[in-house]
């Protein structure tokens, strides 16, 4: 009974939040609306987005925004046409959302021509959205616009689907064996079933089918998860909900270089530019590798950093997120030994021998950590 | 073996050199030829403030066949005519004519007409036929060539014609041989720049195509005509002296001074003969050559002299010449300017500018530049004239928001007693210093009225183009709005308008 009861409540959690960005939206039309009415140039306030609005929260683990905030009005010549633009994009985005529509970001920018209000170019469309996510606090994903996806889930879990015409509908997501997507369908599911006890996100999609060629997910309890490089938004909140809801945690595999490290960082702590969204970043997340040390450790076969390598190890050296002893470790021992490896560097020892070998040593590190 | 000397004569002279006068070749010829008899015929018209109605035809002699080849010239003009005793010499005489008097006139060597019968004459071994009256009962038809040698005009033909209508003016027709077709563009451009500095003569011309070409006065209003002047003490030389001294009958230099030279009164006189050392009661007649240079060469450094009189120029003026512009090129905008008169070399001047911007003015690398002289455009030679300089190299257009695509004209003309001209051929003005300082000045005048014309269109423009914008966004934030706050009526956003019109004035 405590099960069905946990399921309920996490059903409302999913609709709650709908619910919720629809009410801003309309709230933002409404504030808009009597701004004329009463005969004043329309505007609102939006957060900062520049460099120095954004900090480094440290309890909460992720980058924030400052107080500072613009005010967009229509009086000024500069701001009335990305005010309307944004207006535009709030009328657009509550159509999807009552309609229970998707759409891309590349959509956003078509749709735009059929109201005579043309976008420049993709960038400007997608700045306005971003300027909308600020407005209303949500990510761009809760009010159903996505990026093109590429990223996928593969491991032991029973989704319910709550999108129009599959309500109801469940899988079980071991059912294909490349993967499922994480798209709008799988990401506005309800978690409704879970034998995994953890979940290990990795970064190339070789490495995942042989994840799953070698039964990973049997042998360890694991959903797995390929971000196909940096992980998009959509994946980094689903990989939140799944640590929140689920209590599980979360596990990191990446090339072993400074832009696998990052990956691993930005699923954790997040990014700068979502600054103005939560619930986007893992703090408890764990990077287990590959790492600095198990290049030497291993024996890797690895390549010379390059000197853009060797400037962004540098650039992270600064970087608040990167504070822990672990990261600082890592980081200097990549400098000191100028070597970097891929995730397919253990090859040398054979197809199995990360799966069977590494995998269960750094997660046993990891857990640890 | 000795040599051979010999005289010739004036009208020997100009044959042999009639490079000089602009008759270098057929192309050339032809449009000094109508040039000068359209200048003639204007003067004519103009010193007795009749409304100019010139005629012009060229057509061809025979057959056409390549040009050069030969054509018949015919002018018409209004204008006061000639009287029959002085026809023969005032079209076969060279230097013989009504120019030798101090006065603004388009001529200033009283060759150009007969530079043209002569070449006439030359080319095509015809002869020239001249009808004219005064307005009296009868007109004149005489029919002559010119004995180059003697200088002097053998009538053919001449009869008498009963002139019923009063008619008055001169009809010249003679044949000369041209390259019309190399000339055409030439002629043409003289005869619209004409227009822009005569805006009140009807010309007519027909080309040997029998292409019609008419450019309508756009007013009747004409400049006063010029007045016939005294030399200024500082315009004079030793030999002008010695003619001066010859023709007075004063009995003292005081008298001579004042009877003789502008702006020279009681005590001026007296001054002037003190530091020239010359007693004031000495009778001009009786000055030795020493004395005479003396005079001079204390008149040239004397500064007491008043500057000369300018009354006796007849400038066009900011109407005329704001008309003419207007006629011919019809800018979007036109700011004229009139400098107070100057003086060079004891002689006065007056300079006029003119800007057109836009309009029919087309966009061109540089700015197109006008120059005229006395009424007479110029058109050759044009990187030689002071104006040019001025324009181009000592005007910062930039700072009167002029760019260098931007589409304009400027107009100079310079009037004077004597324009200073380099040359025979009356092309291009000297790099006077007084000159140039007028010119320049008078440049930036209109070019401020220019800039600020082209800062207020600027505004406007970025005004309507602001207005677009609220006007396009305000009613798309009311209907988003409307939608996305589900209300069902549409916002007006009228009073928003409104107010974003007031406030772009108080900004």
């Amino acid at each position: 009974m405590p099960r069905k009861s946990k399921k309920k409540q996490r059903k409302g959690a999913v609709k709650e939040r709908k619910e919720k960005v629809i009410s801003f939206l309309q709230n933002f039309g409404e504030k808009t609306y009597d701004q004329i009415v009463s005969g004043e140039f329309p505007w609102t306030k939006i957060p900062s987005r520049s460099i120095n609005n954004i900090f480094y929260d440290e309890k909460l683990r992720q980058y924030i925004l400052g107080d500072r905030s613009v005010k967009r009005t229509a009086r000024n010549i500069r701001h009335i046409r990305p005010l309307t633009q944004l207006i535009w994009i709030g009328m657009f985005v509550d159509e999807l959302s009552r309609q229970s529509k998707t759409s891309t970001l590349r959509d956003v920018y078509y749709s735009a021509q059929a109201y005579e209000m043309s976008f420049t170019d993709q960038q400007e469309s997608d700045n306005l959205i971003t300027d909308l996510e600020t407005v209303i606090g949500y990510s761009r994903e809760d009010f159903n616009v996505f990026p093109e996806e590429r990223s996928a889930i593969f491991g032991d879990l029973t989704v319910e689907y709550t999108l129009p015409g599959y309500e109801g509908n469940k899988l079980n997501l071991t059912s294909h064996p490349d993967g499922m997507m994480i798209g709008p369908a799988l990401t506005s599911s309800e978690l409704v079933n879970c034998k995994a006890d953890k979940v290990i996100a990795i970064e190339k999609g070789g490495l995942f089918t042989r994840f799953i060629e070698e039964k990973v997910h049997t042998k360890h309890k694991a959903l797995l998860i390929h971000t196909a490089g940096q992980a998009p938004r959509a994946t980094r909140g689903f990989l939140k909900r799944l640590n929140r809801e689920l209590k599980l945690p979360v596990y990191i595999f990446t090339d072993g270089d400074p832009w696998g490290m990052h990956i691993a960082m930005v699923i954790i702590s997040g990014s700068a530019n979502a600054a103005h969204l939560r619930d986007l970043n893992t703090p408890d997340a764990k990077w287990f590798g590959v790492w600095a040390t198990d290049i030497v450790d291993y024996k890797l076969p690895s390549d010379q950093l390059t000197e853009l390598d060797v400037k962004r190890l540098h650039e992270l050296k600064k970087d608040p997120r990167y504070e822990g002893k672990l990261w600082k470790k890592e980081i200097d021992t990549f400098i000191k030994i100028n070597k970097k490896a891929e995730q397919e560097a253990f090859s040398r020892y054979g197809l199995t021998y990360i799966v069977d070998e590494y995998l269960p040593a750094k997660l046993e590190i990891a857990e640890s950590l | 073996m000795s040599e051979t000397f010999q005289e010739i004569s004036p009208a020997d002279f100009f044959y042999r050199n009639r490079d000089i006068a602009g008759f270098t070749n057929p192309s050339r010829a032809i449009y000094s030829t109508i040039r000068e008899l359209v200048e003639n015929s204007l003067d004519a018209c103009e010193i007795n403030g009749i409304l100019p109605e010139i005629y012009i035809r060229i057509s061809p002699e025979k057959e056409p066949t390549s040009d050069p080849s030969i054509y018949k010239i015919r002018i018409e003009d209004n204008g006061s005519g000639i009287p029959s005793n002085i026809i023969p010499s005032a079209f076969g005489q060279v230097l013989f004519g009504s120019k030798y008097k101090l006065r603004q006139t388009r001529g200033t060597f009283g060759l150009g007409g007969k530079m043209a019968v002569l070449y006439g004459q030359i080319t095509t071994h015809g002869q020239a036929k001249i009808i004219s009256s005064i307005g009296g009962p009868k007109s004149y038809e005489y029919t002559l060539t010119m004995d180059i040698q003697k200088n002097r005009p053998i009538v053919i033909k001449n009869k008498t014609h009963r002139n019923k209508s009063q008619w008055h003016g001169t009809i010249v027709e003679f044949t000369t041989e041209a390259d019309y077709s190399r000339a055409m563009a030439k002629i043409l451009d003289y005869l619209k720049q004409t227009a822009i500095v005569v805006p009140y003569a009807n010309l007519t011309f027909v080309d040997p195509k029998g292409r019609f070409y008419k450019f309508d006065r756009a007013t009747t209003l004409m400049p006063k005509p010029p007045t016939e002047t005294i030399p200024h003490p500082h315009g004079i030389d030793i030999e002008t002296l010695k003619r001066m001294i010859e023709a007075t009958n004063s009995r003292t230099m005081k008298d001579f001074m004042k009877r003789h030279f502008q702006r020279v009164g009681e005590s001026t006189a007296r001054k002037f003969l003190e530091f020239a050392d010359i007693s004031y009661k000495r009778k001009p007649k009786n000055l030795t050559p020493e004395e005479i240079v003396k005079f001079v060469y204390a008149v040239k450094n004397y500064e007491g002299f008043l500057s000369p009189d300018a009354t006796c120029l007849s400038p066009l003026g900011k109407e005329l010449l704001n008309t003419g512009i207007k006629k011919e090129l019809n800018p979007e905008f036109i700011a004229v300017h009139q400098r107070r008169p100057a003086a060079y070399s004891g002689y006065p001047f007056i300079v006029e500018v003119g800007v057109a911007y836009g309009g029919e003015i087309p966009k061109s690398a540089g700015i197109l530049l006008y120059r005229f002289a006395n009424r007479i455009p110029l058109l050759f030679d044009e990187a030689s004239d002071i104006s040019y300089k001025v324009t181009n190299d000592m005007m910062n257009w930039r700072h009167y928001r002029v760019l260098p695509d931007t589409p304009l004209a400027v107009f100079v003309h310079i009037c004077s007693t004597k324009i200073p001209y380099k040359t025979v051929g009356k092309e291009f003005i000297a790099d006077r210093p007084e000159v140039e300082h007028e010119v320049i000045n008078a440049l930036r005048e209109v070019a401020r009225h220019l800039s600020l014309y082209l800062s207020k269109k600027h505004h406007m423009e970025r005004e309507k183009k602001r207005l677009d914008v609220f006007s396009k966004y305000l009613p798309k934030i009311a209907r988003f709005s409307t939608k996305l706050a589900k209300k069902k009526k549409i916002p007006d956003v009228k009073k928003l308008m409104r107010s974003a019109a007031r406030y772009a004035k108080e900004e």
